[in-house]
């Protein structure tokens, strides 16, 4: 097994405030894990960490054996991160939006396609701007543009939220095969039920800690 | 994590104690000199006395603005990007704007009573207004917030920008006032006739000025220090509180 | 590490995607023109003097550039952080000289139209007059202040952007930067109006200048941008 993601000690604070406060975490490729927690816990923060956007002020880590100390950016190129907000722009329609992510990776217009047909944002949707849409088609617009950045590793901050049930089924699809694909997927969901089912490990964080 | 190099009491040690009598002794001195000993001036009476403060305060000044400079690119070229770098740029900074805004109130005061104006639009005057306001924004970037390191950065890089901007600020606003006629003692300009005393005046309020520059330097940067350090170990008490969230 | 090519692919992305953005919102043309616009009658109002208005005219378009500037800077970063776009950018590890060299390209493209109208109103408004090569020479100013202005509001627009809620920021870190520019800048456009007797040779030496501001800021802003953008 390989070690995609490997955290020591590591403490992240915003502003003054350690959201992280010393988490010991490892994860292996090709896992579905699971963040449970209350709010407040440092999920979130665990994801960005684990993004390289936020920096770690104590401990160590290394993403994809690079380490998160000195070349986050490297780092992020790999992974991809759908946080709290979903990184469109408001005023793109969701087509545009797709591209303009596609074109910072280089991905084919094919690709490009393909996400939005695999995220159902094709067709009629394609061509309203992103500053329309519902909570749930922005969430299935960020998701699309986050294929098209083939990522290894997928950090997802409730990635279920706002989405219907036919919306849930497909995201649970989508990172089963992302994942049979040679992905890895880290989760923060507060749906545990549903979340449960597709995640193969479950990790509670608590206190800005994991256990 | 690392400690600061602070001692419980102050900023403080005998070496800056010895640097503070000298400071204040020449200082003294200075004052002597400048309003007992020196002359008055044949052409500009007693006013010719705020020139023993306002040179030495522009020199002062452009002192800190390079060590900040240097210090911010050291900072960022040293392999282990110490934080003492950064606490020496932000301290000079501090003292450099202060000396610049005596500078720039004693030369009104002394264009007022000699030009009969506070303000000219002259290259140097300008110039120096700018410098100013440059650094009053280099230090509002040094309060925005975030980690030490962020905050390191972050003004590191802008402060090597304003050494880019300064020289092109200086020569197109030299450009601007191309026919404006030069009127400062320190390029030596023929409108002041200083004697010996006066120019022994002038030095050696160079040297009480750089003095206290380094004492200043000196004690802010130990008490940047400190705060850094009280930061970091109310970061301690932080984490452990947030790991007791956990246990509860 | 990214080649040329893929920087080149990455500016020119971001460069499109803001422009399709304004093509979008039309927010430069409905909002920020017409308050330009107004501030050119603005200065007719406090000035008050035909004579007085032909003579600064050329300072006052750039005065008026400055500040509508200041608007489209605030605009093209508020469009970044609305929903988390520029963290998306920055996760992404999309180089960051390549997102400099793209905003400042769409932001070229922006201030140079803004400039045009400005410059279109002083003629309209304070009766500016201007030869033909004099009008040439007034295009070459607009397009050498134009670079220079983009790439230093880019870089520090993104600076204050990613100090989040700090827009009041910008105007007191730029408008000491950019004073080169609009000392250059209203010397060459005077001596393309003509005004004050001005003839239009005066004006390639303060061309000079702005081209010299433009090259320093757009190489030291992909270099700089990176590390003043990034937390």
């Amino acid at each position: 097994m390989e070690t995609v993601i490997e955290l020591k000690g590591v403490v992240a604070v915003l502003g003054s405030f350690p959201a992280l406060a010393g988490v010991s975490l490892s994860v292996q490729r090709g896992e579905i894990l699971l963040l449970q927690g209350p709010n407040g816990a440092g999920k979130t923060s665990l994801l960005r960490v684990c993004a390289g956007l936020m920096p770690i002020e104590r401990g160590t880590g290394s993403i994809l054996g690079i380490d998160l100390a000195t070349n986050r950016q490297d780092i992020r190129t790999r992974v991809g991160l759908l946080g709290h907000t979903n990184g469109l722009y408001l005023d793109l329609t969701v087509e545009q939006n797709i591209q303009f992510w596609a074109s910072t990776v280089g991905a084919s217009q094919e690709e490009v396609a393909n996400a939005m047909s695999t995220m159902r944002v094709d067709g009629r949707l394609a061509k309203v701007k992103a500053g329309q849409l519902s909570a749930g088609q922005r969430r299935r617009t960020a998701l699309a543009s986050l294929i098209v950045r083939r990522a290894e590793i997928w950090l997802l901050d409730e990635p279920h939220a706002g989405l219907d049930a036919a919306g849930r089924d497909e995201l649970d699809a989508l990172l089963r095969n992302a994942v049979a694909a040679g992905a890895t997927v880290v989760l923060a969901s507060h749906e545990s039920e549903r979340a449960a089912g597709l995640a193969t490990r479950t990790v509670t964080v608590d206190g800005g800690g994991a256990r | 994590m690392n400690s600061a190099v602070a001692s419980p009491r102050g900023t403080g040690t005998r070496n800056t104690r010895i640097l503070g009598i000298l400071t204040i002794a020449s200082m003294a001195f200075l004052a002597l000199l400048g309003l007992v000993f020196s002359a008055e001036d044949r052409d500009q009476g007693s006013s010719v006395r705020i020139m023993y403060v306002h040179v030495p305060s522009i020199w002062v000044a452009y002192i800190a603005f390079g060590m900040t400079a240097a210090c911010s690119a050291i900072y960022l070229s040293s392999r282990n990007r110490s934080l003492i770098w950064d606490r020496f740029a932000g301290a000079a900074g501090e003292i450099g704007v202060l000396f610049v805004a005596v500078s720039l109130v004693t030369g009104s005061l002394w264009g007022r009573l000699s030009w009969g104006t506070y303000w000219v639009w002259d290259a140097r005057l300008t110039s120096t207004a700018f410098l100013f306001i440059t650094y009053l924004g280099y230090l509002a970037v040094r309060r925005l917030g975030g980690t030490h390191r962020q905050r390191a950065r972050r003004s590191a890089v802008l402060a090597l920008l304003a050494i880019l901007e300064i020289p092109l600020v200086h020569f197109s606003v030299r450009l601007w006032r191309s026919l404006h006629q030069e009127a400062t003692v320190a390029t030596g300009g023929t409108d002041v006739h200083m004697d010996g005393l006066m120019l022994f005046s002038l030095f050696f309020g160079l040297i009480s000025f750089t003095l206290l520059f380094l004492w200043l330097v000196i004690h802010r940067q130990r008490s940047l220090a400190l705060e850094d350090a009280m930061e970091n170990r109310g970061l301690d008490a932080a984490i452990e509180a947030r790991r007791e969230e956990a246990v509860s | 590490m990214s080649t040329f090519e893929q920087r080149r692919r990455v500016a020119f992305a971001v460069a499109r995607k803001d422009l399709t953005i304004e093509w979008n919102s039309r927010i430069l043309v409905n909002q920020v023109a017409p308050f330009a616009a107004i501030i050119m009658v603005l200065f007719a109002f406090a000035l008050d003097n035909e004579g007085i208005l032909q003579r600064v005219a050329p300072g006052l378009v750039w005065l008026a550039t400055l500040f509508s500037m200041l608007v489209v800077i605030q605009r093209t970063f508020a469009v970044e952080s609305a929903d988390g776009a520029l963290d998306a950018l920055r996760v992404a590890g999309v180089d960051p000289s390549a997102i400099f060299i793209g905003k400042s390209l769409a932001l070229m493209v922006q201030l140079f139209a803004l400039e045009l109208l400005l410059v279109g109103t002083a003629v309209v408004l304070y009766g500016v007059e201007m030869s033909l090569v004099g009008f040439a020479e007034a295009i070459v100013t607009l397009l050498t202040a134009t670079v220079g202005l983009a790439c230093v509001g880019t870089l520090y627009g993104g600076l204050a952007a990613g100090a989040r809620g700090r827009e009041t920021l910008l105007p007191l870190l730029l408008l000491p930067v950019v004073a080169p520019v609009l000392i250059g800048a209203t010397r060459a456009t005077e001596a393309a109006f003509g005004s004050g007797g001005a003839q239009v040779s005066e004006g390639w030496p303060w061309i000079l200048l702005l081209a010299v501001f433009a090259v320093i800021f757009a190489v030291v802003g992909s270099v700089a941008f990176g590390p003043l953008v990034d937390e």
